[in-house]
């Protein structure tokens, strides 16, 4: 047992093992999700999280030793940002018919979203650079860790409520949205980028492909307006 | 698929550059969106090439938020804490969020009297 242990210890050294172990994680989790006929409380990234926070947990190893292979994949959320031009470009005509619903829901969606995270944990008693942590959380992650730490937050923390708000969104937003009778999916789509950005959108595409599109832009557009309101909310706080 | 990597870390870079230099506030991937965009405007040859590699990316996109995701274990002590008040913040905030850009992009779509898309 003992020669296991040391050969893990010395796999866990390098980046190999993090970053296999995490794209199993996600395969694992996809596979869960995908035999669940995507039904929205088997979460892929929520899966993988959890047996990865397990797999840590029961190996005594430390975030910042997995990260050094995990970083890898977490590199590429920077291309994937990028690439949502491609989407974008693609429904260019379908967006621009849509532009001033779009822009009001993009400006209602993303002030409620920053502004209720902020009140309703501030009347929760949390304070401080947690309750700062909190006002970007609807933006992408790595948009949403850079405004954190601009404005006075703990970027790790923000970068995890980012994923909780997202795997929460994909959680409720189909059975929510179907329950109201919503049926245009512009707008299901578009309200899932803005309050949920990219497991948001990873759920809608899996949903529609009309929301899919939609849901891009909204995560792109409050990608854009969070950098630039979560500032100015703070000043005016 | 290299050739198309080139191209999309070369946007993310000018993004960063120019991030760094003049828009500190606008994150250097989201810049490098927006010329992406400008770009495939003047040439559509450049979105139609770099295609494969954009959409396979985006249909894992899940997967790319494993890692920060996994940050939660360097955050128990805080959760014990503050765990419940920030996860009601972050369903009520979501809830809420979706259901005011959902109706409001239904609102202003009627008003201009352009009817849903089925």
């Amino acid at each position: 047992m003992s020669e296991v242990w040391e050969l893990w210890t010395y796999l866990g050294e390098g980046p190999l093992l993090w970053l296999t172990l995490t794209l199993l994680a996600y395969l694992a989790g996809d596979w869960v999700s995908r035999h669940f006929g995507r039904a929205p409380w088997a979460n892929p990234v929520l899966i993988a999280v959890v047996i990865l926070a397990v797999v840590l947990a029961v190996t005594r190893t430390d975030y910042a030793t997995y990260f050094e292979g995990a970083q890898f994949v977490h590199f590429l959320l920077g291309p994937a940002t990028v690439s949502l031009a491609v989407p974008l470009f693609a429904n260019l005509a379908r967006l621009k018919s849509a532009l001033l619903p779009m822009l009001a829901a993009l400006v209602a969606g993303s002030v409620t979203a920053a502004l209720s995270a902020y009140g309703i944990g501030w009347a929760l008693g949390v304070e401080g650079q947690t309750l700062l942590s909190l006002l970007p959380k609807s933006a992408t992650a790595p948009v949403a860790m850079g405004v954190s730490e601009a404005i006075g937050g703990a970027p790790s923390l923000t970068a995890v409520l980012v994923i909780l708000t997202g795997i929460i969104g994909a959680l409720v937003v189909t059975p929510m949205f179907n329950a109201l009778r919503i049926r245009d999916w512009r707008a299901r789509g578009f309200a899932t980028g803005v309050a949920a950005h990219g497991i948001g959108t990873a759920r809608a595409l899996h949903v529609n492909e009309t929301a899919g599109a939609f849901a891009g832009v909204g995560m792109g557009l409050n990608a854009i307006l969070t950098s630039i309101l979560a500032p100015l909310i703070v000043a005016l706080l | 698929m290299i050739l198309h990597l080139a191209i999309l870390l070369t946007f993310q870079l000018i993004g960063e550059g120019l991030s760094r230099v003049f828009l500190p506030t606008l994150p250097g991937p989201v810049i490098g969106l927006v010329l992406a965009l400008l770009a495939f405007v003047a040439a559509p040859r450049l979105a139609e090439t770099i295609r494969p590699t954009a959409t396979g990316i985006l249909a894992n996109l899940s997967l790319l938020f494993v890692p920060a995701g996994v940050g939660v274990v360097s955050h128990w002590r805080l959760l014990a804490s503050d765990g419940p008040a920030l996860v009601i913040a972050l369903v009520g905030s979501t809830v809420l969020a979706l259901l005011v850009g959902a109706f409001v992009f239904l609102g202003v779509a009627r008003l201009l009297g352009q009817g849903p898309e089925r």
